[in-house]
């Protein structure tokens, strides 16, 4: 059992670096403005994605994904092909997006992973007529501010209704931007969901916790998990918001010990050489 | 009698439904009248799908559908909601092919209607999306030209906008170009307008002028055809078009595309730029044949 756990925590630290070291690759490049057009890094929300995608990948579903921005961890935890979107972000025709998508509207039909318009939560609607029309399992990731809008609100109570397979993935970072959720709104995600009567968590990015939560009940009914994460980067572009921001990344790098610490660097040098390939 | 417009429609939408295991949502399809007769009486399980009342979401879920292949039917009961329920499809369903590579076609059915209903649902609204691009639009009145629209749509790739008018419904008669002779003006209506075109014509004939007519179905793609230009070229004094839209829209885009390729005047006529009331002393309707005659009259004693 041990065992088991440690394993599945490894496999998720090895999704998960992947995605914090293709991020700081691209950070670099921000900075010495290779890349000119608005970027939305997702380094310190890697782990959602990357044990959903653990969990997703241990039960063999291949489930439909509608993403937004700060999508590329997604499009990394759940196997999307790196050189292409390597060759996405320099704009080229060999990209994941045939150098249409830039950052914001990278899509991957390898790992079923559908592209983003740019409206927030657009895909929380989208993703809910793909689900009912093909019944196929959906994972929907949205933040905690497109959770704000109208037509995402619409679409749970839609989802519910339905009762469809659908996973809401609230990526609650706390930020619109840089306006915090408690100058938005006086409600949590987890009591709007039971409202509209769907199975509802809310918890940190902690693997484990994610998969305890999840495991079973995974596309078996409706259900939404606000997921709290940290964005260590501005919302667009390369900079800080504020140092000393807790790093779920490094947390579980010292908790899984040497296996971790071998990974980590495995995997830096890796993006490093795909980066300088490509 | 001839088969009425509204029971094409319906053996096409019950067609689509069974041959290829489609969909059509929209919003109060099963209630009162059935989509003004125009849709089989079926349900969710034969694919006829109740949307939440919830405009937006209601497009995006749509989107949805076509993205997973289905070729959904789309009814948006007033034009004037396309301010809500287009916002997905246009910046979505029109742009996924050229973005990702993934076609997302759907026929929506957007129907207008003319009367004392008020500032929001009255008239066509078509002007609000045609600037998109991936967007088809196709404003059939006729049993063939609705049938003509639908197989090209079955053949496609694309978003098509169908501009149906709920007076056409009942409509039995296909309609016929009229550019023979010369002209002393060519009339071009859209939508509901082509019936009062018609008419019109009658009148401006019967008092010695000369008219001709050209029915406008594809409204976008535009493509003026050869013999149009002729034709036009070969007019005293150029063009009217007619719509039930606001002028300041689709009107005067196509108005501009056919004076660039003519060089000949092109006059418009639409909703007067006002805001339309309730009663019939506020409303704000589509010319009639009264004041088409009375338009053309207008532009022949200018010159």
């Amino acid at each position: 059992m041990i065992n088991n756990k440690r394993n599945f925590s490894l496999n998720v630290f090895e999704r998960a670096s992947i995605c914090r070291h293709f991020e700081n690759e691209v950070y670099k490049r921000i900075v010495k403005k290779e890349i000119e057009f608005p970027v939305y890094l997702s380094a310190g929300q890697e782990y959602a994605p990357a044990t959903i995608a653990e969990i997703v990948s241990k039960k063999q579903i291949k489930p439909l994904i509608f993403g937004q921005h700060r999508g590329h961890s997604i499009y990394l935890s759940f196997g999307g092909d790196i050189n292409k979107l390597i060759k996405e972000l320099k704009g080229k025709k060999d990209g994941c997006t045939y150098g249409m998508g830039g950052s914001l509207s990278i899509h991957s039909m390898k790992i079923n992973m559908y592209g983003h318009d740019g409206f927030m939560g657009s895909n929380a609607c989208i993703g809910t007529g793909a689900c009912f029309s093909s019944k196929k399992p959906t994972i929907i990731f949205i933040g905690d501010a497109a959770l704000e809008e109208d037509y995402v609100l619409a679409s749970l109570s839609w989802v519910s209704k339905k009762k469809l397979p659908i996973l809401f993935v609230v990526d609650d970072n706390n930020y619109a931007v840089l306006t915090k959720k408690d100058e938005r709104r006086d409600w949590e995600a987890k009591e709007l969901a039971k409202a509209f009567k769907m199975q509802s968590f809310d918890m940190m990015d902690d693997p484990m916790k994610i998969s305890k939560y999840l495991k079973k009940s995974l596309f078996k009914q409706p259900t939404l998990v606000n997921i709290h994460t940290q964005r260590i980067f501005w919302h667009a572009g390369a900079g800080k918001d504020k140092e000393n921001v807790f790093d779920r990344y490094l947390q579980q790098k010292k908790l899984l010990g040497r296996k971790a610490d071998l990974l980590d660097e495995k995997i830096k040098k890796r993006m490093k050489l795909l980066w300088e390939k490509n | 009698m001839g088969k009425e417009l509204r029971q094409t429609i319906k053996t096409i939408t019950s067609h689509h439904l069974k041959k290829n295991k489609s969909q059509v949502f929209g919003q109060n399809l099963t209630g009162v009248g059935w989509v003004a007769g125009t849709l089989p009486k079926l349900f969710e399980k034969d694919g006829v799908i109740e949307l939440p009342m919830a405009d937006v979401a209601g497009g995006g879920i749509v989107t949805g559908s076509a993205l997973m292949g289905k070729r959904p039917i789309y009814i948006i009961r007033y034009q004037g909601y396309n301010w809500f329920n287009c916002i997905f499809i246009v910046n979505y369903a029109c742009k996924s092919n050229a973005i990702w590579k993934i076609p997302c076609p759907m026929m929506i059915r957007g129907i207008s209607s003319e009367g004392s209903i008020g500032p929001v649902a009255g008239s066509a609204h078509i002007s609000t999306i045609y600037k998109m691009p991936g967007l088809k639009i196709f404003s059939p009145m006729t049993n063939k030209e609705y049938s003509n629209v639908y197989k090209n749509f079955m053949k496609s790739k694309d978003v098509f906008y169908i501009s149906e008018h709920r007076s056409s419904y009942s409509n039995t008669k296909e309609f016929k170009n009229d550019l023979t002779g010369n002209k002393d003006i060519i009339l071009m209506p859209i939508s509901v307008t082509r019936f009062a075109a018609e008419k019109a014509k009658l009148i401006l004939e019967k008092k010695g002028f000369s008219v001709g007519i050209i029915h406008l179905v594809n409204l976008k793609p535009f493509l003026i055809k050869s013999e149009w230009i002729k034709a036009i070229k070969k007019s005293k004094f150029g063009v009217l078009m007619t719509d039930n839209d606001y002028v300041d829209g689709v009107l005067r885009i196509l108005a501009h595309q056919i004076n660039e390729k003519t060089n000949k005047p092109v006059s418009v006529l639409g909703l007067d730029d006002k805001t339309a009331g309730h009663h019939k002393k506020v409303d704000n309707l589509p010319p009639n044949e009264l004041k088409i005659a009375e338009r053309v009259k207008i532009i022949i004693k200018k010159k």
